[in-house]
């Protein structure tokens, strides 16, 4: 290969012959190398991580046989919670039914500062309230409520809370549409 | 006598083999990266730390983003051979006719967001000029619903070529309004296609 003559022009020595002096063959290919491992790296990067992320959603089946009737799932108050997302980022949050809430509404902003650390003090309390009754694999229900005027970027980051503190794991989690009036008056009110 | 010395070893070692397997990785590397073909629609999708990769086939994506102020659709498939059957589906619905060479420039062609009748002037662009062809997205409101067909009969396509369910993901803009979103995801579920990946960005890790 590259390596013809290793032993540089030394020959014999107390010959008399005179010889030329064979030039090294052998190149340095540390920079070659070096930069090859460089591109490598390089294109493993860009074609592993280029891939877009994706968050699966699944959203219940939409009930559409007129006929059959829908059936109200009553759930628990005391393990409800309650999230609407508004305007500019809005978001309230409250437990239990609007009209007799639990815990009162209160604003809360996205992140860990925020609502993430609402969502683990609430499952922690729906937590021990099912223990108590005696049924501790159940967990807490998060309704989310969008209005209109939120973006596509709320809902995202809602999505994301839910899959950081794990609702899934123990309760369950979901869009819902339908708007109480309280609940407009509590988007509107006060911005 | 003669004094006996050490032989000194060469420090430098052979990297010939070394240089061909660099190369070889390289030249791998560099063929099966795909080239980031420019967005039609550019959006800006939300972020989220969930890090499940979108799949690679038996996919369709639906990119919602603005387009002079209006909400507009954009239509994506993955698969040159379901990308024609779809195709041929949809010029049989709406009475338009391809040639073989449309269809095969619509298999090779990224995503579109124009009606159906207009997209044969799209076809006969250059893949350069049908970013700034100013695509309008594709109708979905209740009188011309091109959509829900293109979303209807490319599951059928990809059901007779690869015999599986399609996939669909949502690429939505951050800022659109959940109203926007909410019409494509009635109209998939419309379809009783209930399950769906949304597009999202990486976040750090201080969220």
């Amino acid at each position: 290969m590259a390596e013809l003559n290793t032993d540089g022009g030394g020959g014999k020595k107390g010959g008399g012959k005179v010889r030329s002096k064979k030039q090294n063959s052998k190149v340095d290919l540390t920079a070659m190398v070096d930069l090859a491992f460089l591109l490598i790296t390089f294109f493993m990067l860009t074609t592993t991580l280029s891939k877009p992320q994706s968050m699966d959603l699944t959203l219940p089946d939409k009930e559409k046989d007129p006929n059959k009737k829908e059936e109200d799932i009553k759930v628990d108050e005391n393990k409800t919670l309650t999230l609407l997302l508004g305007e500019n980022g809005k978001l309230v949050s409250y437990m239990g039914m609007i009209t007799t809430p639990l815990v009162a509404p209160k604003d809360f902003s996205y992140g860990k500062d925020g609502i993430r650390k609402e969502l683990l003090k609430r499952m922690e309390q729906v937590k021990q309230y099912s223990t108590a009754k005696g049924e501790p694999g159940k967990g807490m229900i998060v309704i989310i409520k969008p209005s209109k005027k939120s973006t596509y970027r709320n809902l995202v980051d809602i999505l994301d809370e839910m899959a950081i503190v794990g609702v899934n794991k123990t309760g369950s989690y979901a869009i819902v549409n339908d708007f109480l009036p309280e609940e407009v008056k509590l988007l509107e009110g006060n911005k | 006598m003669a004094k006996i010395k050490m032989k000194k070893k060469s420090t430098s070692t052979d990297m010939t083999a070394m240089c061909d397997v660099a190369f070889l990785l390289l030249t791998f590397f560099i063929l099966t990266a795909t080239a980031k073909t420019p967005e039609v629609l550019p959006v800006d999708t939300p972020q989220s730390t969930v890090q499940t990769k979108l799949p690679a086939d038996n996919l369709s994506m639906l990119t919602i983003g603005k387009v002079d102020g209006k909400t507009a659709v954009f239509f994506d498939l993955k698969g040159k051979d379901v990308r024609k059957k779809a195709l041929e589906f949809m010029a049989e619905k709406y009475n338009v006719t391809f040639t073989d060479k449309e269809a095969e420039e619509f298999g090779l062609m990224e995503s579109f967001g124009v009606p159906i009748q207009n997209l044969k002037e799209i076809l006969s662009m250059k893949a350069a000029d049908r970013n700034k062809a100013g695509q309008p997205g594709i109708p979905k409101d209740s009188l011309d619903n091109q959509l829900k067909d293109w979303v209807l009969y490319s599951r059928k396509a990809n059901i007779e070529v690869n015999d599986k369910e399609l996939n669909f993901a949502i690429k939505g803009d951050a800022k659109e309004q959940y109203p926007a979103i909410k019409q494509i995801m009635d109209l998939l579920q419309d379809q009783k296609v209930n399950s769906f990946n949304l597009v999202t960005g990486l976040r750090g890790k201080n969220f």
